[in-house]
């Protein structure tokens, strides 16, 4: 077994090149179209609903079929590891700006107005006083978007990139050693997953909203 | 060449190519029925022993939520589909293991959701139910059923459609659905038609839009209409 470490050691490190670009993307685009469809900016605002419900709900592997098979012909060529990284931004930025919209739309309308009555400018009350309440509210499904983007990336094999789904399936088609290969995958999944989960769990009880106003069920 | 030869839609007239590619819908649509009914049938029970206090029902529970919630589902699939044949001898073919993997992890998901309906009623609801004189059955059957159910189906409603987008992923453990079906298609035609990949690929993007959009667009009406 411990001759393939290196190669899902390899894979991985791949996994996680792609992934943290990916979501990182992913997160400023969600926070822009939440942004977008938050303020009701016009035209924009149509244009970030319909990206939304369209790849929330279509598969990533018909997304990332499409820009890597699809793009290259209309004379836009995408590297594999580009095409991953980007697949992965526009599925995990829909899916952000559900999250972050939804932290936004739960600061009750009274926190805006004392904040005005106070006299904040727009920047400020946004800063101080909106943006913190809409982060905590929204961290809970913020951290099961991270973990959804994680495994999501295991797709990544279908367009050719050898990451851990691909290394397994190789090895276990050239020399069938079956068990050790998925033993092997599973072990790299929680390497990469479970530090994660444990990290969000950890943020979920500190920014608990319960800590400065009431719990919600 | 006319404007659907340039969208590459006009692989879609040939011979029965868009029968082939409904047929490979098919196929996704009847694992992922198949799979929500067992998660829907399945999912209430564990939710009800998860509600129990023993503690190894709640380790058992715990773990078996750890797994669904980390492990992606093409490693389940892989396990299920090259692991089952090695360690049991069994011959499982792709699309039951499709079945196995979705229907276990369905049957996680919608435990947690029914737990969590179940636990969000309050006690009271309960204690004005007995003082009322409503016996056990009556009690679940008119008031703690009517609103899990109201926290319940919205949540679930969520989970179907991502069982459904999921299904495209077992065309990597070699069933052939609407994807792979797809595929065949673009190589087939790779010579005639050069364009096939947007036509096959924006249908196939289409299909996939037009089965989940209007569930969940469903879901939100009607967590929206219970939510007060």
């Amino acid at each position: 077994m411990a001759e393939y470490l290196p190669l899902f050691w390899q894979a991985m490190l791949l996994t996680l090149r792609i992934g943290w670009v990916g979501i990182l993307g992913a997160i400023v685009l969600g926070l822009l179209v939440a942004m977008v469809v938050h303020f009701k900016v016009p035209v924009l605002r149509q244009i970030a609903g319909a990206y939304v419900e369209l790849f929330r709900n279509t598969p990533l592997l018909i997304q990332l079929f499409f820009m890597y098979f699809a793009l290259p012909r209309l004379g836009v060529p995408i590297s594999a590891e580009a095409c991953g990284m980007l697949g992965l931004a526009l599925l995990g930025g829909a899916y952000m700006a559900e999250s972050f919209r939804a932290g936004l739309e739960a600061v009750e309308p009274i926190q805006f107005e004392s904040a005005q009555a106070l006299g904040m400018t727009r920047w400020q009350l946004m800063r101080h006083v909106v943006l913190p309440q809409a982060v905590t509210l929204s961290i809970q499904s913020f951290v099961a978007n991270v973990i959804f983007l994680l495994k999501e990336t295991s797709v990544f094999s279908a367009i050719s990139l050898l990451d851990l789904m691909f290394v397994a399936k190789d090895l276990i088609g050239l020399y069938y050693k079956t068990t050790e290969c998925l033993v092997l995958l599973v072990i790299f999944y929680l390497i990469m997953i479970l530090p994660v989960s444990i990290l969000g769990s950890y943020v979920e009880r500190r920014l608990r909203y319960g800590s400065f106003g009431p719990a919600r069920a | 060449m006319d404007l659907l030869g340039l969208l590459g839609l006009d692989v879609l007239f040939k011979g029965a190519n868009a029968l082939r590619l409904l047929g490979g819908l098919w196929v996704a649509v009847r694992i992922s029925l198949i799979s929500v009914a067992a998660s829907i049938v399945g999912g209430m029970l564990f939710g009800i022993f998860m509600t129990w206090k023993n503690p190894v029902a709640r380790v058992v529970s715990r773990i078996y939520l750890e797994i669904v919630r980390i492990m992606p589902q093409l490693v389940l699939l892989f396990i299920v589909f090259f692991g089952g044949t090695r360690a049991l001898g069994l011959n499982i073919d792709a699309e039951l293991s499709a079945i196995i993997v979705f229907s276990f992890w369905g049957i996680g998901e919608m435990g947690d959701l029914v737990r969590g309906a179940l636990e969000s009623i309050p006690v009271h609801q309960y204690e004005a139910a007995e003082a009322l004189g409503l016996d056990r059955a009556q009690m679940y059957r008119h008031v703690v059923i009517p609103q899990a159910v109201r926290r319940l189906i919205p949540m679930s409603i969520n989970l179907v459609t991502r069982m459904i987008k999921t299904t495209s992923l077992v065309m990597m453990i070699g069933v052939v659905e609407v994807l792979k079906v797809g595929q065949q298609i673009i190589e087939a035609n790779r010579m005639t038609s050069p364009n096939a990949v947007f036509g096959i690929y924006g249908t196939i993007f289409l299909l996939y839009f037009l089965a989940c959009w209007p569930i969940s667009k469903l879901g939100e009406r009607l967590e929206r209409k219970w939510a007060s």
